[in-house]
């Protein structure tokens, strides 16, 4: 399905794509390193604490702290270990949560400046590979990086490993077929698959939102969005309570810090699926636009951060029965009614 | 038809298919011939994905994310989890007994597929009985034609997958209604035994 929009634009190159994908990695990396220390300062904040404090003014050097014993902490891997896969299953999760951030729009096309030599005048798009199918490949991407945390329990050799990796396995599978039947509805009304087609629908201000069309289908591909991404009430990936760390047991160093920064980067992919689908997205014809869905990802992720200072987390039986009894229900439900409203 | 060749491999898409075809065929013999589990589940799953390739190379876009969702998302992630119950970093000891009649038997079966596929191709009698509609979209396509043409099938699997779906409910839910963490005889059980010592 061809848009109108996408046809006014400069002709998109082989080397547009090749510096946005480069932008987005470095983009996203850098943002997740920043993000924790946002998150230590939001949670201290509405805690009544200081958080970090010691490196730098007002702990901002923290990060550069972080990063150094990430990079220079020895790299373990364990005795009876299968080596090959206990490497390659951390590489898997950043690559998918990296594919999958190739189908989005993240930070607004632009030309390169014509006096900077080699790549002046390239075109850079905002979406680096804009498929007609856009919402199905970010979720079958973020599906396909199960196999990071799946892999990890499995090589590693490790009793405390491989039941994290169970647990996260479960916890995947059922939470995908929540995210997958809420988006479901609005992929009805819209009609088409492509983030472009969503954002032309609701061009319209703010009553043309999705949101107040589709609430339900919003608050659960939330509920959803946040069990995939391992943030709390959900987060028995890692479950910080246990002095185990789930599947990332045996991890350490940058292992460790791929896994991270994987989780960080479908936390940025889940609030920019959000803020398209169901709160706009962007104004593709103005600045502006761009401004305001940089503030609308920016309200999600804070809203990953608030949450996590607020609410306790659950079960994991409470998680299955949450999943399989209340919200793959009512997404089922809310299905059936858009469909029935669309048809009548 | 050795030129025919190079130039196949000089193009974007050929060039695309011959990769992904070498590692695709790479991938599942690793699977079929590795001892340990984890080697054949991940290169199992890594092929699943290279096939989704050859989806996307043919401008089938769906059914290239169809097979990742469905393949790699969900079949593959649940044999992956069966396989937590095995000790995944030893090699398994396979009982074969005649190790050169399945290479024969094996070997004969896949020549055989291979022929069956390849003769309609090669003398250019294949023609697609619903070919695509133009300016329509991927999944718009795949709609019509499975709820036209192949309706009664289509509908015949969703009624064996919700029977699938009630046997498996009822064979795993005998005890459903009771949660484990909440049951206190569980406790008691614990107490006993810490009494007794």
């Amino acid at each position: 399905m061809e848009t109108t929009l996408v046809e006014n634009l400069p002709q998109v190159t082989a080397a547009g794509v090749i510096i946005k994908a480069v932008l987005i990695l470095a983009i996203i990396s850098a943002l997740a390193g920043f993000g924790t220390f946002i998150e230590r300062k939001v949670l201290a904040f509405m805690q009544r604490r200081l958080g970090p404090m010691h490196v730098g003014p007002y702990g901002l050097l923290q990060i550069a702290a972080d990063g150094i014993k990430l990079f220079t902490k020895e790299d373990i891997v364990p005795q009876h270990a299968n080596a090959l896969i206990f490497k390659i299953a951390p590489i898997i999760t950043a690559a998918t949560a990296f594919i999958a951030l190739a189908a989005v729009p993240v930070f607004p096309d632009f030309t390169v400046p014509e006096f900077i030599p080699l790549l002046g005048g390239t075109f850079v798009p905002s979406i680096a590979s804009d498929l007609n199918i856009g919402v199905l490949f970010v979720l079958g991407m973020m599906a396909a990086g199960l196999y990071g945390p799946l892999l990890a329990g499995m090589a590693q050799a490790n009793k405390w490993g491989i039941l994290g990796a169970a647990r996260t396995a479960v916890q995947f599978l059922s939470y995908e077929v929540v995210t997958g039947l809420s988006i479901l509805a609005p992929i009805m009304i819209v009609g088409s698959l492509s983030f472009v087609d969503f954002n032309d629908y609701q061009t319209a201000g703010i009553g043309s939102w999705m949101i107040w069309q589709q609430p339900v289908a919003f608050v659960l591909f939330l509920i959803a969005g946040f069990a995939e991404t391992n943030r709390t009430p959900f987060d028995l990936l890692e479950h910080e309570a246990e002095v185990v760390s789930g599947y990332a047991t045996e991890y350490s160093g940058m292992r460790w810090g791929m896994f991270f920064i994987g989780e960080y980067a479908n936390m940025i992919t889940i609030s920019v699926i959000a803020a398209i689908v169901f709160l706009g997205g962007y104004d593709a014809a103005s600045t502006f636009g761009w401004l305001t869905i940089m503030l609308k990802i920016a309200f999600f992720f804070f809203l990953m951060l608030w949450v996590r200072a607020a609410w306790p987390h659950v079960r994991p039986d409470q998680l299955m029965w949450l999943c399989w009894k209340v919200l793959m229900p009512l997404a089922l439900l809310n299905i059936l009614i858009t469909a029935l409203v669309l048809l009548g | 038809m050795f030129e025919n060749f190079i130039a196949s491999i000089m193009t974007i898409e050929g060039a695309a298919f011959y990769v992904f075809s070498i590692l695709t065929i790479g991938l599942f013999s690793i699977t079929v011939m590795s001892k340990n589990v984890l080697y054949a589940m991940t290169s199992l799953a890594a092929a699943m994905v290279l096939i989704s390739g050859f989806f996307f190379i043919l401008g089938a876009d769906f059914l290239g994310v169809v097979q990742l969702v469905v393949y790699v998302g969900a079949i593959m992630a649940l044999y992956s989890f069966a396989m937590m119950f095995f000790d995944a970093t030893k090699d398994i000891k396979e009982k074969t007994t005649n190790n050169s009649l399945v290479f024969l038997l094996g070997g004969l079966s896949a020549l055989v597929l291979v022929l069956m596929f390849a003769a309609p191709i090669y003398s250019e009698n294949i023609q697609a009985l619903y070919p695509m509609h133009e300016g329509v979209g991927n999944a718009q396509d795949v709609g019509m034609v499975l709820f036209t043409k192949y309706l009664i099938p289509f509908e015949v699997a969703a009624v064996m997958l919700l029977v699938a779906m009630i046997a498996g409910i009822i064979l795993a839910g005998k005890k459903m209604d009771e949660s484990l963490t909440e049951d206190m005889s569980a406790d008691d059980e614990i107490l006993i035994i810490k009494d007794e010592k």
